[in-house]
Formats: structure tokens, sequence, C-alpha cells
């Protein structure tokens, strides 16, 4: 086994194509992955067929890298078919960590979210109200196309996880690590997140802190924060305190709050409602009518806490109840 | 059958636990729909707890903490006061009513006060119905 080279592969599920050029991002280190590992299936890069995968022995791969989330019935299907394939499966970025942005989805569902871009949005002409079908008969025979769920979810709601890489995309020299990692057998428990530090952004991020308070909530695109003072201390809404380290601050150093793609702290079980203790604590006030006063400034702070990670969340959706 | 709704109380253990608890030893007769958490201050209520209760399957949260200026901790309880709108503004994102998250302060002589909160709080959530979470089963594995 020792000189045999591992075997791995790259697909993507409901995502933006981001995970895969992370990985290219790697730069000539990919010369070094191919050293020790044979790409054996990357759609995104080279010619492959599921029907290939499909006929491989199980366990055949050594390792998976799946990054996306799950949101229709192919992402579902090769999910399952590669954990038969892979001795270890590895969610790699934030949507198949955590759902990541398609998870947005969560606060809609297939109906509203077909009728947003089939029939409302501006730029579309549908006059014969035509959405997309699952099969459609032709005359050369019969056309598909996979079915999309209403719910999104990630990749461990659907298939056992082995390894968590989390990040929009992941920071490429966290997956040079975790490659390394692989590739000498050292890799920790099955069940850790990896490429990623235990600690919270905030602890890293060289920011000013004075535990200044506000009484307005202020929106990135409408102010120039001053790039040496935290954002919260300035009534920008920042993630960082409820948000793993490990992707070296890059938002935070193009003066962008973090929307915490790094996903929660170990042992947080919902990084929204640890970034509600964190906000909460920054309003100036003690009046109950001025705290709604405040809140008001505040739009869309689902949005904010679950910008990433609605379907990892402990409520996983917006309910329907009165749908 | 008549629904019963299921209450998860956080009590803050200074003084609207002891408001209840006193509520018990005089006695008074109140619904029995809330189930009691004892927290050590209202303060240390994270939002994840709510979050978990909703999740398994209360119908309703409540919430009670000492009255503000009498917090054991000085002011935990104007953290309380500053996350609770917040987080009934996320529920309500989130497709569960705002109403179902109630905040109270109670204080440790105020037996009737907790008996009064309880009853009208089940009736409330009575007429808003069950919660019924749409939750797949699988949301339970977490990650990393
Ligand atoms: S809240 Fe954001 S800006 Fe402030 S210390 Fe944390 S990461 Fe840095
Ligand atoms: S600063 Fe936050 S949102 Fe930006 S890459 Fe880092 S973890 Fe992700
Ligand atoms: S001790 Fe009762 S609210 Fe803080």
């Amino acid at each position: 086994m020792a000189d045999e080279k591992l075997r791995v592969a790259m697909f993507w599920g409901a995502a933006c194509g981001g995970c895969d050029v992370a990985l290219l991002d790697i730069h000539e280190h990919i010369l070094d992955v191919i050293e020790v590992a044979d790409i054996i299936f990357w759609p995104c890069a080279m010619d492959f067929k599921f029907k290939d995968v499909e006929a491989m022995p199980d366990e055949h791969l050594d390792l998976t890298f799946y990054n996306g989330a799950i949101r229709n019935s192919e992402n579902e299907h090769i999910a399952k078919l590669l954990r038969q394939k892979s001795k270890l499966m590895a969610a790699f970025g934030s949507c198949s960590h955590m759902g990541g942005i398609p998870g947005l989805g969560n606060f809609h569902d297939r109906k509203s979210i077909f009728e947003t871009a089939y029939l409302n949005t501006k730029s579309t002409h549908n006059p014969d109200k035509v959405f997309p079908r699952t099969e459609f008969e032709v005359p050369e025979g019969k056309l598909t196309l996979p079915e999309i769920y209403d719910t999104v979810k990630t990749l461990n709601q659907t298939v056992p996880v082995d390894y968590f890489i989390p990040g929009c995309p992941p920071n490429p020299e966290q997956i040079w690590i975790v490659i390394q990692a692989v590739a000498s057998g050292k890799l920790p428990p099955k069940g850790s997140t990896v490429g990623a530090s235990d600690k919270a952004l905030c602890d890293e991020c060289p920011r000013k802190k004075t535990e200044l308070k506000f009484k307005q909530f202020k929106r990135r695109h409408l102010v120039h924060p001053d790039p040496e003072v935290c954002f919260m201390e300035q009534g920008i809404v920042c993630l960082g305190a409820a948000t793993r380290a490990g992707c070296g601050w890059r938002c935070i150093q193009s003066n962008m709050p973090c929307r915490g793609c790094y996903g929660p702290l170990p042992n947080a079980r919902d990084q929204g409602a640890k970034m509600l203790t964190a906000i909460a604590s920054h309003i100036d006030s003690e009046d109950p009518e001025e705290v709604e006063r405040i809140l008001d400034t505040l739009p869309d702070p689902a949005g904010y806490f679950y910008r990433f990670g609605l379907p990892l969340s402990l409520l996983h959706r917006r309910q329907r109840r009165n749908a | 059958m008549s629904f019963e709704p299921k209450i998860v109380g956080f009590l803050c253990n200074w003084c609207s636990y002891t408001g209840a608890d006193l509520a018990g030893t005089s006695r008074m007769k109140y619904l029995p729909n809330v189930r009691v958490v004892r927290i050590m201050c209202s303060g240390r209520l994270d939002p994840t707890f709510v979050m978990k209760a909703f999740s398994q399957g209360a119908d309703a949260v409540l919430v009670a903490g000492c009255h503000p200026g009498d917090c054991h901790y000085q002011n935990g309880n104007m953290k309380t006061l500053r996350r609770i709108p917040l987080l009934r503004r996320t529920l309500a994102q989130l497709g569960i009513e705002p109403e179902r998250l109630r905040l109270e302060w109670v204080s440790a002589s105020e037996g009737e006060r907790y008996q009064s909160v309880v009853n009208e709080f089940v009736e409330q959530v009575r007429k808003l119905g069950p919660l019924n979470l749409e939750l797949d089963p699988s949301v339970e594995r977490a990650a990393g």
C-alpha cells in the first residue's frame, strides 16, 4: 500500500464552483498533490461520467472532497454513491459543511423560489407560466432533470461525513495543510473539523476593541468603516465572535465584516444563537422601547445570523406553518 | 382532544424560581403546562436553549428573571432585556410566532404574579395552537 497513490475524488453538489477554484488556488502544490494522489473523479476539471463511479468497487476511493449542499435529487444520489465508494468523506466548504449560500433557500421553498425565478423577476417574460419539469417528452425521447427539494440539507444530514473543512471557500493554505495530513496519514479522529482553528475569529482579529456600545446599527455599504477599529463597535454586524478562526481574517483585511463562513465554534450548536448574544451585548440601552427602536435599524437579523448556516442550525429552515 | 401546550420555563434562581416556589408552598393553583428549568440568572439564558426547546417539541418558552435593578448579578437581566426582542425578531423570520417566547419579571415574593403569568401564557399558547415543527430527524446530526 505504501507506494500506491491515494485515490481522490472532488465533486460539486449545490455550489458556485468557488470550492473547485480554491483547490486549484493551492497553486504549484497541485503538482505535489499529483505526486501522492491520483484524481479519479473531478467533474469540474476533467471529463468523467457518473457511470465510471458506479462501476467502482465499494471503498475504491481513499478520500472524497464533496463541496456543495444537497438541494436536488442528483446532489443526493451522487453524495450517497460517493459515500459508498469512499473510505473517507470530507465535507469541503461552507455549503456541504452547513448549507452555505444555497442554504438561504431554507427561508423559502421550491414553490416560492420557482415563482420568483420563473415569473416575478423583472427580466422574466414567461406568459405561459412554464416551470422546469423533471421529465419532458420530445420526439427524440425523454429528457430528464433532477428534482429540486423544498429544503436544503448539509452533506452530513444526507450521508455520514468523516471530516469537515469549513470556509466559503476554504482558505487554500488550510487546504494544503489538510492534504498534507491526509498524505502522511496523520489525520485527527473522525468527525473532526480540519483546516480551521478552535478559537473565535475575534481572538485573532487585530482590530482595536474598546467595548464601545452603540444606539444604531449601520449597514456596511452605507458607511466608511475605520479600518483599525472593530466593526461591531462601529455598529456594523460582524460575526467574528461566533465564527471559527482559520480563514486568515480575509474579509476583515478587506474592510468587510465577517459573515461567518467558517461556521460555529466547537461545542456551539447554533452559530446564529451565539451571534445574537454577542450583538445584544453591544446595544446601548436598558429601556425596552428604545431597544426595539435600535433593533429596527437592523433589517433581516436571521439573514445575518444564518448567512451560511441555516440548514445546520437548530431550526433548520423557516417553518411553513401557515402555508 | 384538547391541546395541552408544552411550555419550557427558564427561571432565574434568585427571584423567579423562588417566586414559583412560593406559589407552590402557598398552595396556589395554576396550570401545570410549564416545565421549569432553573438557571442562575436570566442573563445566563443562551438563545441556543430557546432554539433547542423549540426544536425538541416545546410549543412556547417562558423566561423569567428579577425585576430591573434587582438582578443578583447587577445587570444580567439587562442583557436578557436586549436579547429577547432580538431573538423574537429572529424567530419570526424563521416562521415561529414571536408570541411563543415571553419574558417576565417575577420577584421572590411574587408567587401570585407567577401564578397569573403562567395561567395567562398557557391560555395564550393554547389559542396559538401546537407548534408542530417541520424538522427532518437528520437535522440532529450536527457537524464538527
Ligand atoms: S467583531 Fe469582527 S472586527 Fe470586531 S474583533 Fe471580532 S472579527 Fe474583529
Ligand atoms: S472573515 Fe468570516 S466570512 Fe470572511 S472568510 Fe473569514 S470566516 Fe469567512
Ligand atoms: S439573578 Fe435574577 S435575573 Fe439575574
